[in-house]
């Protein structure tokens, strides 16, 4: 329980890095970290599948994709940053507050269900699921990644062309 | 055969870009033409279509769970007729040869995201479906990366990307409950606890998430900032079919195979169709800016096709399903229109416009029909969708609904009344005397579309039997 808790404090904690660091760069590191700890959360809630997931496609392959994005942009002067960060500060101050507000609400009132939940499989073999069973979701991420490539070129790439 | 719908699309665009770029430069506008065509033909007559050997062996090799009914039907045929009206003021519009490839080869990915999205019977591949198209969207909306256009984009990415929290909590919730994500399982474990919190929540949130999608008041933050920012021919892709198909036909969907149609259901529907029919109306007559009028027109409209939707009784969703064919045909061609003017008189603002019918009458004269089959006037296709929508609210004992329906009518007539004295009517202004009608890649699509509106209201009796009634078939009829 214990070691549960601090995994999840830590969870946010990089999510909140994440959002509120001044460099974009430092902020997909953030995402990284954060999608590491999330693979942990679900290694140890026994869904192996998820994870290595979680942590191959979130946190490696989009990763990459953000990090050679981010190269293609021009990053804001120091006085730019650090005047979005104040200004994000002050949009976000109650923000910390509403969410202990709302974990406390959902600590407090014990919300009985009563549902009949079906047995959930843990055993299947990974080729079988991802191929007879997700095919269309695969190909669907595909199709995904490749409008990311063509966002990439229409927003970056044409604009540096543009700038030459 | 489904699988071809979203295949053909991707596998274009793969081999567009992998190895015959240079040769495909040229032709991609061809290609896609072909394409929407061909989508078009399959839509109508579905018996007739043939695979080539290469597709058949492709779409054996791949097994996707698809399924097609008479909703789905429409709603391809929809998507046909915009992307090929979308192709073709694209030509027009965009000049570099670089750009417009660039151009087709989104479209075509979001044409094969949006075939995707009628045409899966699973939850979750709906919201990868979803995604596809979202992210297509937002990166055409920014197309050509000016300021407006941008911020457009961006607020679209921002309240897509919360729609889509949104509907992904809810299908944790109801995998957790049902162990499956297909339609089929879902709705047959929701039989036995269509009352539970947990459950209703699930509902709840996964159609609040379709509500930010399709736009409707008060979740329309997004709509009207991306449909004016974004260029002529992504405004008719957008409010064409992209807000139609990833809001309102998926709400139609999920709410009717999915979820049914319960009491509580119905009552938010109704609710918030009828706020976004009267509300978005009088934002709508407040607007100066063509397109801007034309967003919050298409709340509006689409608030119709909710209401009709809530009200659950066959002739209500048929009524829906006909007003969302006609928005389609009437509200293209509107943003065809404000396009064309854009690209002639240099402006959107409604005031400095004005007395355009005299030097563009084509443009002029389709715009008083899409205005008036928006309005619901006699005998366009508008006024016929629009009054079995109001007949089935009021057969079904929701009076007050009904009322508010023909009010939000007359608040239509009224504001495209406007539109059409600022920018068609009236006298000419000295600065716009060298203007012209615009080249035939307006030209097409505006009598296409003008073509389509006068027809299905002309043709209401054999459309009846043949096209609309036949909604029945979704709940097993």
């Amino acid at each position: 329980m214990f070691l549960n808790i601090i995994i999840l404090v830590a969870l946010v904690l990089a999510s909140l890095w994440t959002v509120m660091t001044r460099s974009l760069l430092r902020s997909g590191i953030g995402l990284a970290l954060t999608s590491v700890i999330l693979a942990i959360i679900m290694f140890r809630l026994a869904s192996p599948l998820a994870a290595v997931f979680e942590l191959s496609v979130c946190a490696g392959l989009i990763s990459v994709l953000f990090v050679s994005v981010i190269s293609l942009t021009q990053p804001y002067s120091q006085k730019e940053i650090i005047e979005r960060m104040k200004l994000m500060l002050v949009r976000f101050r109650l923000l910390p507050f509403i969410i202990l507000g709302l974990g406390l609400i959902l600590l407090l009132i014990k919300v009985n269900f009563d549902l009949i939940l079906p047995i959930p499989e843990t055993e299947r073999n990974v080729r079988n699921l991802l191929w007879n069973f997700r095919q269309l979701d695969l190909f669907g991420q595909i199709i995904i990644l490749l409008a990311g490539a063509f966002a990439v070129v229409i927003l970056f790439k044409e604009m540096r062309k543009n700038v030459r | 055969m489904y699988s071809a719908l979203i295949l053909k699309p991707f596998f274009c665009v793969l081999i567009m870009n992998m190895f015959l770029k240079g040769w495909a430069k040229k032709t991609a506008l061809w290609v896609a033409l072909l394409l929407s065509v061909a989508q078009i033909i399959f839509a109508i007559f579905p018996e007739t279509y043939h695979q080539s050997s290469f597709i058949y062996v492709i779409s054996n090799f791949f097994k996707f769970d698809l399924a097609a009914d008479n909703i789905t039907r429409v709603l391809l045929l929809c998507i046909g007729i915009v992307f090929f009206v979308t192709i073709i003021l694209a030509k027009q519009m965009i000049k570099d040869d670089d750009r417009r490839f660039n151009f087709i080869n989104l479209l075509l990915i979001i044409v094969s995201g949006l075939n995707g999205v009628v045409l899966v019977t699973d939850i979750f591949s709906l919201y990868v479906f979803l995604e596809i198209v979202a992210v297509g969207s937002f990166v055409l909306i920014a197309f050509n990366k000016e300021m407006l256009a941008l911020e457009g984009a961006f607020k679209y990415i921002i309240l897509s990307s919360v729609a889509s929290i949104m509907m992904l909590t809810a299908i944790a919730l109801l995998l957790l409950v049902s162990g499956s994500t297909s339609f089929s399982a879902i709705s047959a474990s929701l039989l036995y606890s269509t009352y539970n919190p947990l459950i209703m929540i699930a509902m709840i949130t996964f159609i609040c998430g379709l509500f930010i999608k399709a736009g409707l008041m008060p979740f329309h933050g997004w709509l009207p900032d991306a449909y004016t920012a974004a260029p002529g021919p992504v405004s008719v892709l957008l409010a064409g079919v992209v807000t139609k198909t990833v809001g309102v036909y998926t709400l139609m969907r999920i709410v009717i195979s999915v979820f049914g149609l319960y009491l509580p259901i119905q009552k938010i529907l109704m609710f918030v169709g009828a706020s976004s029919i009267i509300f978005a109306a009088l934002a709508a007559l407040g607007q100066t800016d063509f397109k801007r009028m034309l967003s919050f027109s298409s709340i509006s409209q689409v608030g119709y096709i909710v209401l009709g939707l809530g009200c659950g009784t066959t002739l209500g969703i048929a009524g829906a399903l006909f007003h969302l064919f006609n928005h389609t045909i009437f509200k293209s061609l509107l943003f065809v229109n404000a396009a064309t003017v854009e690209a002639q008189a240099g402006t959107r603002d409604m005031q400095k416009l004005g007395g355009l019918s005299a030097k563009m009458p084509i443009t002029g004269f389709s715009s008083v029909l899409a205005s008036l089959s928006a309005a619901g006037i006699p005998p366009l296709a508008g006024f016929w969708s629009k009054l079995i929508i109001v007949i089935a609210l009021w057969l079904s004992g929701n009076y007050i609904y009904a009322i508010i329906a023909v009010m939000g009518s007359v608040l239509t007539l009224a504001y495209f009344l406007s539109l059409q004295r600022m920018v068609f009517f009236g006298k000419l202004r000295e600065d716009l005397m060298n203007i012209k009608e615009g080249g035939l890649g307006f030209m097409i699509p505006t009598v296409l579309l003008a073509v389509i509106t006068v027809g299905a209201g002309l043709a209401f009796p054999y459309l009846l039997n043949t096209f609309i009634l036949p909604v029945s078939s979704i709940f097993g009829g």
